[in-house]
């Protein structure tokens, strides 16, 4: 075994490791939130195991997890077992499969032992030059996951509930590449850390520079992520469920971490693509010549963005009510995918000429671009406005009251 | 029900403005309220260790006692009153000839199963002795059906718990003694 699969391997399971102490503890701090937002002090008594010691509630995720264990692994009789089993395998597989190209640091500085490779990135596939469109793909895995899971079921609101989300889903799919495209066009790559190394060479974070494809990214990353005011594939309370009704225990579990998963994800391309990943300006430096001071700190930066990211949505959870579904497939529809296309045509237009207006303004300066950018982002965005239901209207109207009983009965 | 009934008047709501059609700032308003509660002050109590305040004892419907006179005897005369008056069947009383010259009957048994009770307080308000009162005593548990199932003695050993807290109400009210 060479050095290099040993890095890997490390690599790997520091992710694995924590990802998923993440996923466990992100379900507390939601827990907190929800319970704050509504002014209850949440989940404060569980703390270390054995002993009175309460510790802040730290010690909620351990009992949820043991519970989770020993918990029936319940199938009912007329499921298709083997899909019923697959599905929640599926979805989390590409959820966890999804890290691979996502970088979690920049790099390690050298550390001079003998026969290991340096720099070490901190990228479980370093050099993967189509990183964007293998994350991209494997988030669209997650459809499989919701189709087979609902199909298998053999349960018709599982069913509707499957072929719900993966409408959503799919649809939602559009407007994440549109706002995604604006950024690959910019940085000219598709490798996510390259992405970063351009933001924090220029020092311009790609939310500065295209708003309105950072808008269209947030809302269809966050559908993509099922987080209210998306979450019509769960919808506890007033849909049945959804494609994963008739799961329970550890089943239940893989398709609930892989809904977090997807909320990680979610935020750490946000933050990567859009929040300059762990740039900051006069902390953490651009290029690859680091010390271990400037490595911890682009960990430490990436690690609180993130955070911060994650923590909008779950506050957005709180403030918003649910879309009903027509109005989530219109806002998906005639406002996100011409948003999107409108960012995409200004992005590839400035990114052309870009050259040009250079000369014209006499600097390689990205000012000239930000400026047009913000300009066309608050065009689009009034007309949009003005013109398409941003806000989605529910009132009933008088022209589609459903009948006039008397005549309809005579 | 027709949408052309001259006697329903529709209501329109009303028209958002601009500021309301471009999305943003009411969306960071409603951020600015949720974050406004995320920081603000807690309602939770933490139960055993924080006791409820109860706004008026008096008036509060918790665990049943049993009264006793100044003598010490217990007041009831077992009319049955409560037993009939309770909608849940709880209140079983077995009567005897009364040991008293004062009285004609008593208790011999007196037994309330506080699992059924639906703590509407009708015995209380059927009770022409004032023998059978509600407490503010809320935390009622048991580790078993039978411990819940609360006899003469018991509900007599609430009545010492608690007199001192809550005096009887009929002395307040004017009722008997």
């Amino acid at each position: 075994m060479t050095f290099e699969t040993i890095i890997t391997l490390i690599k790997i399971f520091l992710l694995l490791g924590g990802l998923m102490t993440a996923a466990a503890y992100l379900v507390l701090v939601e827990r907190w939130m929800a319970a704050w937002v509504q002014d209850r002090k949440g989940p404060n008594r569980v703390g270390i195991p054995l002993t009175k010691i309460k510790l802040f509630g730290l010690g909620q995720p351990l009992a949820d997890g043991l519970k989770f264990i020993f918990k029936e692994d319940f199938a009912p009789k007329h499921v298709d077992k083997a899909l019923f089993r697959i599905a929640p395998i599926v979805i989390l597989t590409a959820a966890i499969a999804i890290f691979a190209a996502i970088p979690f640091g920049s790099v390690l500085p050298p550390l001079e032992i003998e026969g290991v490779p340096d720099p070490i990135p901190l990228l479980v596939t370093p050099n993967l030059d189509v990183g964007m469109v293998y994350v991209f793909a494997l988030s669209s895995i997650a459809v499989y996951g919701v189709i087979l899971g609902g199909w298998s079921s053999n349960n018709k609101y599982s069913f509707l509930g499957a072929l719900r989300s993966s409408a959503q889903l799919i649809s939602y799919e559009i407007p994440l590449g549109l706002g995604l495209i604006g950024v690959v066009l910019f940085a000219g790559t598709l490798r996510l850390d390259a992405i970063i190394s351009q933001q924090a060479d220029s020092g311009v974070w790609n939310v500065f520079l295209q708003p309105l494809g950072f808008f269209v990214f947030a809302v269809a990353a966050t559908a993509e992520a099922a987080r209210l005011p998306f979450d019509l594939p769960e919808a506890e309370q007033e849909l049945i469920g959804g494609y994963h009704t008739e799961y329970s225990g550890m089943m239940l579990l893989l398709f609930l971490i892989a809904e977090f998963l997807h909320m990680i994800t979610a935020a750490f391309l946000i933050v990567i693509l859009f929040f300059g990943g762990w740039h900051f300006w006069g902390l953490t430096g651009a290029g690859d010549e680091v010390t271990w001071f400037t490595a911890i700190a682009r960990i430490v930066v990436l690690a609180v963005k993130i955070l911060l990211v994650v923590l909008t949505f779950m506050l957005v959870r709180w403030t918003w009510p649910r879309f009903r579904f027509d109005q989530l497939m219109a806002m998906a529809w005639k406002v996100m995918v011409p948003l999107g296309l409108v960012n995409l045509i200004v992005m590839a237009v400035l990114v052309e000429y870009q050259q040009d207006l250079a000369d014209i303004v006499g600097a390689e300066s990205l000012w000239p671009l930000i400026l047009i950018s913000w300009i066309v982002t608050i065009g689009a965005w009034i007309i949009a406005g003005l013109y398409a239901p941003l806000s989605t209207d529910n009132t009933p109207r008088p022209m589609s009251m459903p009948f006039d009983a008397e005549t309809e009965l005579n | 029900m027709s949408g052309t009934n001259p006697n329903i008047r529709w209501l329109e709501e009303p028209k958002l403005g601009l500021s309301g059609r471009m999305y943003l700032p009411l969306f960071v308003q409603g951020l600015t309220t949720t974050f406004k509660h995320l920081v603000g002050p807690k309602v939770t109590l933490s139960f055993p260790e924080e006791r409820p305040q109860i706004g008026n004892p008096l008036i509060y419907r918790g665990v049943h006692r049993l009264n006793k006179d100044g003598t010490g005897r217990v007041k009831c005369v077992a009319c049955f009153l409560c037993a009939t008056a309770c909608p849940a069947h709880c209140i079983d009383i077995v009567a005897a000839e009364s040991p008293w010259p004062d009285r004609e009957k008593y208790p011999e048994s007196f037994t309330i199963d506080e699992l059924r009770c639906i703590f509407c307080g009708m015995c209380e308000e059927a009770c022409p002795v004032d023998a059978i009162e509600l407490t503010s005593l809320l935390d009622l548990t048991g580790r078993s059906r039978e411990e819940m199932i609360f006899d003469k003695e018991k509900l007599l050993s609430v009545y010492d718990m608690t007199i001192d807290a809550e005096p009887m109400k009929s002395t307040a009210l004017g009722g008997t003694l």
